[in-house]
Parts: C-alpha cells; sequence; structure tokens
C-alpha cells in the first residue's frame, strides 16, 4: 500500500496525487512513467512522472479524470494498492546534458502535457540550463502549474484556444513565430505533437515526443504499447515512451488509442451509476 | 491387470467453456489407487530418465499403493519443487509417460495425474512449522516465476536470507500472469507463495529491477543474485497491417484475463470485444489464448503453419481445445491483416503451406503453396508467436548474453561474479519444470559455494 499525502483538483478537469513511495523516487528521472492501481482489482494504468521528492521519498503525478479508472483513483483519499516503477528511457537531453549545453531548447506542451516536461525544465535548469517554454490549454482554468514553469524556464508563451489567458491560438503559431530553436520537445495530446512535429519538421528542428498509448504492465511483456517508430514496431514502455517526432506514426497512434473505447465507455458508464447507487 | 488408464474426471465440454475453473478435476482415491495399481515398478524404470527431473517415479507411486501420501510427497519434493503445478502443467506426454513400458502396449500410467494427486493431499493439510537456522548470507532473486521461486524456497530452507523482487503487483510470473485459471488454478500459486512466505522469503512486488533497483545496487546489497526474468517482449510476425487495433499478443490476452481478471463480468480491465479470432500459433500459449477467448463467447480459430503432428502445445490441451469447439487451421500462415479506414481488423490474407522433402535428421519444413492465397474475415487476431529476449532488468550491467541475446551461464553462473541466472531467460522459451529445475540447480550451485 502507498500512502495518499493529498490528492485534490487543481482545474476543473485534473487532479494532483502525493504518494509515499520510495520503491519508485531513488532512480526516478524525468522521462520516465510509473503503473498505478488504486485498489486491488482496478487496472494498471501508465502515469508519466510530474515531480519527486527524493529525500522524503515522495512522488507527485498529475492527471485527468477520463475514464473509469481515473474517476477511481480521484476519488481515493487514503492509500494506493499498487505503484510500479519508474519505467521507459530518461529523457535524451536530461541523460546528455553536456551535448545540449549550448544549444537553445523550447519545451511545447499541451495541456496536462505540461506535467512531465516539469520535472524536465527543473532538472535542466538544476544543471544550468534554461530553456523556454510554449505552453497552450483549451481555456485559463486548463493551464496548470504556471508559477513552478516559471520559477524553472526561461521565458514561457501561453496561448489558449478560447483567448482567456496569453495569446488566442494554438501552441503551433507561437513556435510558427518563434522557430529559431535547435530542439523541441512536445507533450500532449497526440494530435497537437503530430501538428508541432509538422511545423518543427519544416524548420528542420529535431523533436523529441512523449507517447503514451495503451498498457497493460508497463515492463515490455505485453505489446499493447506498440508505436511504428521510423517503419519498425517499438514498446512505448521499454524504448520509449520518448520518440524522435519526425519518425513517429502518428495517425497510426491516434487511432489506437480507440482500441478500448467502447469497452472503456461501458466501463465509466457503470462506475457512474454505482456512484449514484452508493 | 487393467491395462487402460484411469481416465481423470472433467468438467464437462458444454458447461465449461461458459466458465474459467479447472477443466481437469483429479483423482480420488479410489482413482489414484487404481491408477498406482497398474504400475509395474521396474527395476530400472525408464520413466524416471524420461522425467526432466529425475522423480523417483516408481517409488512415489509405490507409497500411493501404501496409502502413504505424505511419503510419495517427500520422495516428489526431493527432486521437484512444485509438484502442484507440474502435476498440471508438464507435458508428460513427451517426458515421463512417453518412457513408461506399459505405453508400449496399452496406456502409459497416468504419472502427471499421480503427482497432482498427491500434491493436493499435501496441499489439504496443515503444513509443519520449519525451523531454519539463518546461515548469514543474503540472495537477491529477480522474478517471481517459476524459476525465482524454486531457488527461493531451497535457499530459504538452507537458512539463507531471501528477497524476491517482483516487477508486477502479484508474484507467480507466468504461473500467475500467463497460464490460465482452468489450467491452474491461482490457489495452487498462492499456497505456494505461502509457502515461502513462511519460510521468511520476502516478496518485494512493483520492482522493475534494472529501473527501480540495478544489478549493481543489489551486489552491493546480497551475496548472490539470481536472475528468473522469464521469456520477454511477444514476437509479431512482420506482416503488413499488424498494428491493426484489434492485433494482440497472446501475452497482452492472457495478462489482461490472469493477472487483471477481465474475464470477470464486474473487471476494470476491459478485454475487446470480438465474434471471430484467429489465434495464430501452435504452442501451450496459444491453446491457453484460444481456449480463454472461448470461455468469453468468441468463435475461435487457431492457425498454425504446420501440421496437427507437429503442434508444439501439450497433448491434452490440443484435446482439450478440440472438445471445446476450437477451430483447427492447420497449415497455413497469415500474409497481410486487412483492416477499415479505423485501423479496425476486418479479416486476414492467408496462404496454405505444405511440407518441404524431408532432410534426414532434420525437422522437415514448410513452405507457402503459390496461388492458394485466400481472404478470411475476423474481427480478432492475436499472436502467439514466442517471444525475444527483455533486458529491461540487466541495464547498466555488462552481463553476457549470446548470440540470441539470452544470458549466458556455466553451471549457472553469469558472466557477473555470484549473479546467478535460469529459466527461460537462459534458455528462451520452455517450460514450467525446465525453469524449476534452473533455479533448483542455481540454488544448489549457490550453497555449494558456502561450504
Amino acid at each position: 500500500m502507498y500512502k495518499i499525502i493529498y490528492n485534490k483538483k487543481i482545474s476543473e478537469t485534473s487532479m494532483e496525487i502525493a504518494l509515499e513511495a520510495r520503491n519508485i523516487i531513488d532512480n526516478a528521472y524525468p522521462g520516465q512513467f510509473v503503473m498505478i492501481m488504486t485498489k486491488e482489482d482496478s487496472e494498471r494504468i501508465p502515469l508519466t512522472i510530474y515531480d519527486y521528492d527524493k529525500k522524503k521519498g515522495i512522488l507527485y503525478l498529475i492527471y485527468q479524470i477520463l475514464g473509469a479508472s481515473t474517476l477511481e483513483l480521484s476519488m481515493e483519499k487514503d492509500s494506493l494498492f499498487s505503484v510500479s516503477g519508474p519505467f521507459g528511457k530518461i529523457n535524451e537531453i536530461c541523460k546528455n546534458i553536456d551535448e545540449y549545453k549550448n544549444k537553445k531548447i523550447v519545451y511545447v506542451a499541451g495541456g496536462v502535457g505540461i506535467a512531465p516536461i516539469y520535472p524536465q525544465i527543473k532538472y535542466l535548469h538544476d544543471f544550468g540550463l534554461s530553456c523556454d517554454v510554449i505552453y497552450g490549454a483549451r481555456n485559463a482554468d486548463l493551464l496548470l502549474i504556471k508559477d513552478k514553469i516559471e520559477n524553472v524556464a526561461h521565458n514561457v508563451y501561453y496561448c489558449t484556444d478560447d483567448g482567456s489567458f496569453g495569446e488566442q491560438g494554438f501552441v503551433t503559431n507561437i513556435l510558427e513565430k518563434k522557430h529559431d530553436y535547435d530542439v523541441v520537445v512536445a507533450i500532449g495530446p497526440v494530435v497537437m505533437m503530430k501538428n508541432v512535429c509538422d511545423v518543427t519538421k519544416k524548420y528542420q528542428i529535431p523533436t523529441i515526443v512523449s507517447m503514451n498509448p495503451i498498457m497493460v504492465d508497463g515492463s515490455g511483456m505485453c505489446g499493447a504499447c506498440r508505436c511504428i517508430v521510423d517503419g519498425k514496431v517499438k514498446f512505448a514502455c521499454i524504448d520509449g515512451p520518448e520518440f524522435d517526432g519526425h519518425k513517429i506514426d502518428f495517425d497510426l497512434a491516434l487511432k489506437r488509442m480507440n482500441i478500448y473505447k467502447k469497452e472503456e465507455q461501458k466501463k465509466l458508464i457503470a462506475m457512474q451509476e454505482s456512484l449514484e447507487v452508493k | 491387470m487393467e491395462d487402460k488408464k484411469t481416465v481423470m474426471r472433467m468438467q464437462d465440454k458444454d458447461k465449461r467453456i461458459k466458465n474459467f475453473q479447472e477443466v481437469e478435476l483429479g483423482y480420488n482415491e479410489e482413482e489414484a489407487l487404481r491408477e498406482a495399481s497398474r504400475c509395474l515398478q521396474c527395476t530400472n524404470p525408464r520413466c524416471v530418465k524420461g522425467c526432466p527431473v529425475n522423480i523417483m517415479i516408481p517409488l512415489f507411486i509405490k507409497h500411493i499403493k501404501e496409502k502413504e501420501w505424505e511419503k510419495a510427497y517427500q520422495v516428489i519434493q526431493e527432486s521437484s519443487f512444485l509438484p502442484a503445478i507440474c502435476g498440471r502443467v508438464c507435458p508428460q506426454e513427451m517426458q515421463c509417460e512417453k518412457m513408461c513400458v506399459k505405453g508400449f502396449k496399452g496406456d502409459a500410467i497416468s504419472i502427471g495425474a499421480l503427482e497432482r494427486f498427491v500434491a493436493d493431499m499435501h496441499n489439504s493439510i496443515e503444513p509443519k512449522k520449519e525451523i531454519i537456522k539463518n546461515n548469514g548470507k543474503k540472495v537477491a532473486i529477480v522474478g517471481s516465476g517459476p524459476a525465482g521461486l524454486s531457488c527461493a524456497g531451497i535457499l530459504a530452507s538452507n537458512g539463507f536470507e531471501v528477497t524476491i523482487y517482483e516487477v508486477l503487483h502479484r508474484p507467480g510470473g507466468v504461473l500467475t500472469y500467463g497460464i490460465p485459471e482452468f489450467r491452474l488454478p491461482k490457489k495452487i500459486v498462492e499456497k505456494e507463495i505461502e509457502n515461502l512466505k513462511r519460510k521468511k522469503v520476502e516478496i518485494k512486488c512493483d520492482m522493475p529491477v534494472g529501473n527501480a533497483i540495478t544489478l549493481s545496487d543489489l551486489q552491493k546489497e546480497y551475496d548472490y543474485i539470481f536472475l528468473g526474468t522469464g521469456a520477454g517482449v511477444p514476437k509479431f510476425m512482420g506482416i503488413p497491417n499488424e498494428s491493426a487495433n484489434e492485433v494482440f499478443s497472446a501475452n497482452e490476452i492472457l495478462t489482461r484475463i490472469n493477472l487483471m481478471g477481465a474475464y470477470q463480468e464486474n473487471s476494470k480491465t476491459p478485454i475487446k470485444e470480438a465474434k471471430t479470432v484467429y489465434v495464430i500459433g501452435g504452442g501451450n500459449v496459444a491453446m491457453d489464448a484460444a481456449r480463454s477467448l472461448k470461455r468469453l463467447g468468441m468463435n475461435v480459430h487457431l492457425m498454425y503453419r504446420r501440421g496437427k503432428d507437429e503442434l508444439p502445445a501439450r497433448k491434452v490441451e490440443v484435446i482439450h481445445a478440440l472438445e471445446e469447439g476450437i477451430i483447427f487451421d492447420l497449415l497455413q500462415n497469415p500474409l497481410e491483416i486487412l483492416t477499415d479506414e479505423n485501423n479496425s481488423v476486418t479479416g486476414m490474407k492467408v496462404i496454405n503451406m505444405e511440407y518441404q522433402e524431408e532432410i534426414v535428421g532434420q525437422r522437415r519444413s514448410v513452405q507457402e503453396v503459390k496461388g492458394t492465397e485466400h481472404n478470411v474475415s475476423c474481427d480478432m487476431v492475436v499472436m502467439a508467436l514466442g517471444t525475444n529476449p527483455n533486458h529491461e532488468a540487466l541495464k547498466m550491467s555488462d552481463i553476457k548474453l549470446d548470440d540470441r541475446g539470452l544470458i549466458m551461464v556455466d553451471d549457472g553462473l553469469t558472466s557477473i561474479p555470484n549473479v546467478y541466472a535460469g529459466g527461460d531467460a537462459v534458455t528462451g522459451a520452455a517450460t514450467v519444470i525446465l525453469a524449476m529445475e534452473a533455479g533448483k540447480k542455481a540454488a544448489y550451485e549457490i550453497i555449494k559455494r558456502c561450504k
């Protein structure tokens, strides 16, 4: 059991959870993810690490309430049954800081994609690299952890679909105007990462994206998370989750997100009904 | 003396395809005695040579005849660490029972069924308290499948302080996530794990070695390490459209069903709904996936590129699959997955296969029959083609691997001092009993080193 320190709402659709998870923390680095189960009979779901306190052994995650499993997670106040990890490769830039010392780096975040980006810019900041951030969401309420980002980033450019904060428009609009970067890291919805890559391809800027496909075990055993990268089958859990964005088959990734759509809808309705009964 | 074997009672086939309860019901005392009485007690027993771990089969059967169940169990336990499991999942017809002299003229003795009976009798009694003196040596075991469990059990009984690291939330490895409930009830696996805990073995779940803790971290903390990390990542065929939405690895299907309980109505882990599924492959994993999906109400085909006699699965699993209405499409192979605009499976393009001329001493190979391409329709495909090695646990280590990527060992010892390995990570996908034997051998090597 992993004790929950808090599990709180941070926007209309997002929650932040802090957990005692010493087993994860000691060797956790930016870019990696964990697998969690709320209860013994819950689904295993992957969440990318948002923050950690190695001294205290505390793991922080941000998640969106999207289906039955995240709804169940959002209601848990005491403890989680299982938290395993870290899984996946460490972010390429954080791993090879020396190679990126003199590069101009921009992080492009969409919605909750800001959560996995934060530990990367914080880590780089601690090593003296300052990065820019372009951060977009549907509206002002959905722009998360702005203060924390501003503390560790160089310039932060905001945009919202409705113009309620920052520029009105998409992250790609800003990127089109400011494309004098040596490397881009884009994390967010698949469509957003695809659009960012379309822009960076045009300007030939190397781009790293973080994939978040369906997973079961997270350790390379099931193959549910396979992506096509440069024409080859890769497992996001062990070969990723970060890949060269110019080589990912995004259209396929988008379609594969829908594999269990029908089944998941049923589970969500069942869970909502059981909540109403209670 | 009766020459026909005592057939194990089974769940009726029409009933069992609607549930996940165990298919074979085991012997009762009377049946076990009847079957044991058929054993000739050969002075030079061939069955023992056929057993990968050389269980003294005639001796344990002799104890059954004398109704000395616990004595029979002790005989098996001397050679095998997981009798209740091996009695259920060993391919006996290729091992002990194949060698039995009774088999020349009639039915071989049902050694597997007797082993299972003895183990189940043992498990039904309250375990004795073992008093073990700690020898001060610490061992870390990576992976809690059959290799890790047997290594842990033997070392713990010999006074070692053993800690098992398991990446999943539940221990047991393939016994838990892979082999279905209807073939190996999970309570039997849990019993083995309880036995280990009683011997003070600590099991740390949720721990991906290589990530949460590296091999070199473990080396600092433990005197010895045993790697029983298992078979690895599922193979795919490399045919067009294989990343279609309803193409799954058998591992994924089995993990969802067995580990996550997706066969239960109120399960929170979904399993894809489908009408017609093709399982590709002919091994035990293919049979397990096919029979599991049948129980979820699907129309199940099993496609294998070779003929019936060459299906690598246990014979009894093939028989059960046929009884349960799995349709076998043999000497056929998929060429392409057919999909619609949503990336959903609509069928497969398939080709017939034929045997090439036999070359003495070699397994006959098969080749495509030109001009026999045809389409089949289905809405799910499951690939049960074996695995490639998974090196996650070995991250940051320079352990020596062979050209197939398997861990190289010499008497169980890897290229790193005091680090042993065994099971599928060393041999590639094999059987539970061979993994168990490898774990046992490594344990005895470690014990020898400490003397």
